[in-house]
């Protein structure tokens, strides 16, 4: 369940509008609200500080997505200056991603992670363009650090999934 | 403890332990981005390369805590420093095999797969510390770290298991990797010199519980798989943890950090 807990004022619903249009810059379909990246938003009079909570820690995509962040805050009306902050508390974990989320990444062809996933188990994944469960794993690292490569041997299409990641604290 | 409630020595012992685990994810992640092109498959390239970017995020987590802690910028910390600054353990730096990967590299793949598998063992149980460090941003860092960490120790012990049961060459190239590694591998198990005082402020647990946990593990897992179990790990070539390491490593900074050192000002 995506959550962002402080709510300080009504500019935020306009901020929280901003971040929805932020997308993944590897996903284009799906925004960083879609992944449940965004932990705290703070406004105070014109500026707000997002806290971000990274998917995975070597991800080269930070900057771009500070940047874009940074980018669509600073068109809003009323906001002069936004601060991007990324946390480690609480871990990202692929249950964050939304409804929309697990729906969008299916549309760019990505199977998304069981939503409560417990490492170590079992993990069912169907094709994202045709539904079969009959498919092989080929490789459990992708092209990112976040997705895997799969085949389904249904409809014969390569595609990608998004690997289950759970907090272990 | 926060950066505000740490007293002197235990800043001291803290910024230690950090130097220790960020250059050993640092300079063994730098090996593995080596093998670029060359890994045994197509799959493996992919795997391995994942690997190592998210080691080198690994890295640079720690490096922004030393950053926190007033060590200078994480980019320096990583690239201007001189070989006898760094603390990783000396076969972390080793070079994967004879050549380089731009001209007739003969890398050996066995020796990758014992390196990385033996490291990722203990990697695992020194998180599993850390998740309760008394430096809680530490504890968070590594509970972030965990959730990688898992699948590449899935990936190494796959590796690790399938070759030690494989065939007579497949086996008998992994024994020499063994042997190779478990001359140097007590160098990773170590937190000398500032052992007592980084477990008197509960930064992590004891150096000596946690090399009984990894020779535990490797003695079930060296039983597993139908081999003989080598005894005491060894630290032949001295303790990188002191300064003390080999020319692999001045070959690795140079290369790592040319393009940094040129001009450390400049955006990159």
């Amino acid at each position: 369940m995506n959550h962002v807990s402080e709510i300080k004022n009504s500019m935020t619903d306009t901020v929280m509008d901003a971040l929805g249009d932020v997308k993944d810059p590897e996903i284009a379909s799906v925004s960083i609200l879609d992944l449940g990246m965004i932990h705290e938003v703070e406004v105070t009079d014109g500026n707000v500080k997002v806290s971000v909570l990274p998917t995975f820690s070597g991800c080269p995509a930070l900057h771009i997505i500070e940047r874009d962040i940074k980018k669509a805050l600073e068109t809003v009306e009323g906001i002069e200056s936004a601060e991007v902050n990324f946390v480690f508390t609480p871990s990202w974990t692929t249950d964050r991603i939304t409804p929309e989320g697990r729906e969008r990444l299916k549309e760019f062809g990505i199977s998304p992670p069981p939503a409560n996933h417990v490492m170590g188990e079992p993990w069912e994944i169907d094709c994202p363009y045709c539904g079969s469960t009959y498919v092989t794993m080929e490789n459990i690292f992708g092209p990112t650090a976040c997705r895997s490569i799969l085949y389904c041997k249904s409809c014969k299409n390569p595609f990608e999934a998004m690997k289950p990641v759970a907090d272990m604290g | 403890m926060t950066q505000e409630t740490l007293k002197p020595q235990e800043k001291a012992a803290l910024i230690e332990l950090l130097y220790q685990m960020g250059d050993d994810d640092f300079i063994l992640s730098f090996r593995g981005s080596e093998w670029l092109g060359l890994a045994p498959h197509i799959e493996e390239d992919v795997a391995f390369s994942s690997i190592s970017q998210d080691m080198m995020g690994h890295a640079n987590l720690y490096y922004r805590l030393l950053e926190d802690l007033g060590e200078g910028e994480a980019d320096r910390i990583a690239h201007l420093r001189t070989p006898d600054q760094f603390r990783n353990a000396i076969i972390l730096e080793e070079v994967n095999g004879p050549g380089t990967y731009l001209k007739e590299p003969d890398y050996d793949w066995a020796f990758a797969v014992v390196r990385n598998y033996f490291y990722a063992v203990h990697k695992q149980i020194r998180l599993d510390s850390l998740r309760h460090s008394s430096y809680e941003p530490l504890a968070e860092a590594a509970r972030k770290i965990m959730t990688e960490q898992y699948y590449h120790l899935m990936h190494w012990e796959v590796w690790f298991k399938q070759l030690m049961t494989s065939t007579d060459e497949a086996i008998e190239r992994m024994n020499a990797a063994i042997e190779k590694v478990w001359k140097d591998f007590g160098g990773v198990l170590t937190l000398v010199p500032s052992y007592a005082e980084i477990v008197k402020a509960n930064l992590i647990d004891d150096e000596a519980v946690m090399k009984k946990r990894w020779t535990n593990k490797m003695e079930a897992v060296f039983k597993e798989v139908g081999a003989e179990y080598p005894g005491e790990p060894r630290m032949e070539r001295g303790n990188g943890r002191n300064g003390v390491h080999t020319d692999d490593l001045k070959q690795a900074l140079s290369t790592l950090s040319e393009v940094y050192a040129t001009n450390p000002a400049t955006g990159w």
